[in-house]
């Protein structure tokens, strides 16, 4: 850690008169950079390799992202794309919606394990299987992140959630569920892989899986998703700089990193 | 002109109707899960659009239905659901979040019976909000109401509730039909077409408003709450209330029946003038807003009220609220349905009908 004096933090708004911006790090297609999740959560993280893909992909102006309803739903009046709220669970039908009555745009969905997971799972698993053009991007943290950290269908044996005190215990909680394993496996799907944001390789590999599962769905190979592990230092009780590796060690282990399928060219 | 431009003359089923005034009215998508009465106009639905160049999925669930339909009216296209009560059930979530996120659509409740009155004109979903309901009689009125339905869908950026039940979707008439489809209006600014991301004003549509954070405002959904409000307090004060009725100002009885009850009522009614008895019937076209000063015009002068419904008494409430207390009110209700489980009942008839009405004018023959 280096000590930064507090005369050299700027404060927004407050800029003097003589200074020149050297770099804004405000992300692309990110209407403000602050944001209003916790220090350390993964959620901004992915979105940024979301919106950087459309960017590269420049699907800016023919793109309608759909948000589910967890702690990301922060950034759906936060972006500089057109957005559509869904209710929890029912982004995939609502997408489809879209897609099906506006078919050149790219439509994807953003949604947390919670929402797509537990909430609304038999509409991934349709519009997976419908072979919808869509792509459904589910951030991955194995927690309830926004009501404050409970067991979801995608919790790994042995986490320690709200709910589940003692660790997730399969006897008692049952199993967690791998969605990226389960999608791949129907017909319909063009694409799947699983990315996670711990480390700048992951954030990197993850960016070209959203490329690619942009890429498939746009030439009508069919429905795509991205799974993407992402820290919730929060739901975890773990400090936050501890979250990466907490990550790697624990969720990674049962929801193994990779690209599942593609049937890109 | 009328809605309806008039060229054939055919003998068609009610779902068939329906469907065709769903098409003409610019609806060009449609998704929905069967439940009879309501996968008659199901069927007829996968037949009628892709020839205008129409969707219609078969969605795997009442709650996809309604989210296909809540993504396809935000890109501007007239979009239609519905079910029988149990699949409005499922979709009452949907409902209610979607007057709150400015998506309009109509909703079909091709019920059984009457028993989704509550359902329909109290929202069975969560929330301070109101859905505007319309009740045709039947085959013959309902390609001008489900026309309607759409403009209030339109106007109000609300969903909106046609309902109807089995007697509608299998009545058989000989009716005049249309042409063909109108040209569905152009889609509204606010609807969502991708183009204006990157624009640094990309649009939101959302049930948490539309202010964006770049506008400094956060998450402070009191605003949007309070927004909401005034909107449905303007479409509450903005739409009228209607209703027909016929024979009720020296009526003694004045009956009060919707939908397919309010057509049995009719007969009864010209069957008890014929014999003399000074009977009327006001039928409420809109269930919400409820014509309650119709109800109490009506009613003036009359002896008794007479609430005929095919459930165990739920419109008797806005009567009574209508009235307050002004003239005695009586429900004629709780028919025995058939084994089908369709909401028939046998025992609904014009004669039945009269020969209550007979004993409560106190003159039985
Ligand atoms: C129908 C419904 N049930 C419950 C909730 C409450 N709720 C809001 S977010 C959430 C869970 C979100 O979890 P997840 O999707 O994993 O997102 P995260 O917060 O972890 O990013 C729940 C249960 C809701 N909004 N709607
Ligand atoms: S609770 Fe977890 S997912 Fe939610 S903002 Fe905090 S760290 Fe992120
Ligand atoms: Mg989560």
């Amino acid at each position: 850690m280096t000590n930064r004096p507090d005369d050299l933090r700027v404060v927004p708004g407050e800029v003097p008169d003589d200074a020149t911006l050297v770099a804004d790090f405000t992300p692309t297609l990110v209407d403000v950079g602050a944001h209003h999740l916790c220090p350390g959560c993964g959620e901004p993280v992915a979105i940024r390799a979301v919106m950087d893909a459309l960017a590269l992909l420049d699907l800016a102006d023919r793109c309608v992202a759909v948000f589910g309803i967890g702690c990301s739903t922060a950034f759906s009046n936060n972006l500089d794309v057109e957005v559509l709220q869904a209710l929890h669970g029912r982004a995939p039908s609502v997408a489809t919606g879209v897609a099906r009555m506006r078919p050149e745009l790219a439509v994807f969905t953003i949604q947390g394990d919670g929402d797509m997971a537990n909430e609304g799972l038999q509409e991934v698993l349709h519009a997976a299987a419908r072979g919808e053009r869509i792509v459904c991007i589910m951030l991955n943290n194995g927690v309830f992140g926004e009501t404050g950290g409970h067991l979801t269908v995608t919790t790994t044996v042995g986490q320690r959630t709200k709910n589940t005190l003692e660790g997730r215990d399969p006897a008692q909680h049952g199993h967690p569920m791998q969605i990226a394993e389960l999608v791949a496996g129907l017909q319909g799907v063009a694409y799947v892989a699983r990315g996670a944001v711990n480390d700048a390789g992951n954030v990197a590999r993850t960016k070209r899986m959203i490329v690619d599962a942009f890429t498939v769905a746009r030439q009508g190979l069919g429905f795509a998703l991205v799974e993407v592990l992402t820290m919730c230092p929060t739901g975890w009780f773990v400090p936050t700089d501890e979250a990466p590796a907490y990550l790697a060690d624990t969720i990674a282990s049962t929801h193994r990193v990779g690209v599942l399928r593609s049937e890109l060219p | 002109m009328e809605r309806g431009l008039v060229v054939t003359r055919q003998l068609a089923e009610g779902s068939a109707i329906v469907a065709h005034a769903l098409v003409e009215a610019g609806c060009r998508f449609f998704a929905g899960y069967p439940m009879t009465p309501f996968t008659e106009v199901l069927e007829h639905m996968a037949e009628a659009l892709p020839p205008v160049g129409g969707l219609c999925v078969n969605a795997e669930s009442e709650l996809e239905a309604v989210g296909m339909v809540w993504g396809a009216a935000a890109t501007g296209a007239r979009a239609a659901t519905g079910s029988t009560g149990q699949g409005l059930s499922l979709m009452q979530e949907s409902i209610a979040e979607a007057t709150m996120a400015g998506i309009g659509f109509v909703v079909l409740n091709m019920a059984r019976g009457q028993g989704d009155y509550f359902q329909a004109t109290r929202g069975g979903g969560h929330g301070d909000y109101r859905t505007p309901v319309l009740a045709p009689s039947g085959p013959a009125d309902v390609t001008q109401l489900v026309a309607e339905a759409f403009d209030l869908a339109d106007r109000w950026r609300n969903p909106v509730l046609v309902v109807g039940d089995y007697y509608l979707a299998h009545t058989w008439v000989d009716i005049e039909v249309s042409a063909g489809p109108t040209v569905p209006r152009p889609a509204p600014a606010w609807a969502l077409d991708g183009t204006s991301g990157g624009s640094g004003r990309a649009k939101l549509v959302s049930p948490l408003g539309t202010a964006k954070q770049r506008d400094g405002v956060g998450y402070d959904l009191s605003e949007h709450y309070a927004a909401c409000d005034r909107r449905r307090q303007e479409m509450t004060a903005g739409i009228t209330p209607r209703s027909e009725s016929s024979a009720v100002d020296d009526a003694e009885i004045v009956v009060v029946a919707y939908g397919t009850m309010s057509r049995l009522a009719a007969g009864a009614v010209a069957e008890l003038r014929a014999a003399g008895h000074r009977v009327g019937l006001i039928r409420p076209i809109t269930l919400w807003p409820f014509p309650a000063a119709d109800v109490l015009r009506a009613a003036d002068g009359a002896r008794m009220v007479v609430v005929y419904e095919n459930n165990a008494g739920q419109m008797i409430d806005d009567v009574r609220l209508a009235l307050l207390g002004a003239t005695p009110v009586v429900g004629i209700n709780g028919f025995r349905t058939d084994s089908s489980a369709f909401g028939i009942a046998p025992d609904a008839t014009v004669d039945a009908l009269c020969s209550s009405v007979r004993s409560l004018l106190g003159g039985g023959r």
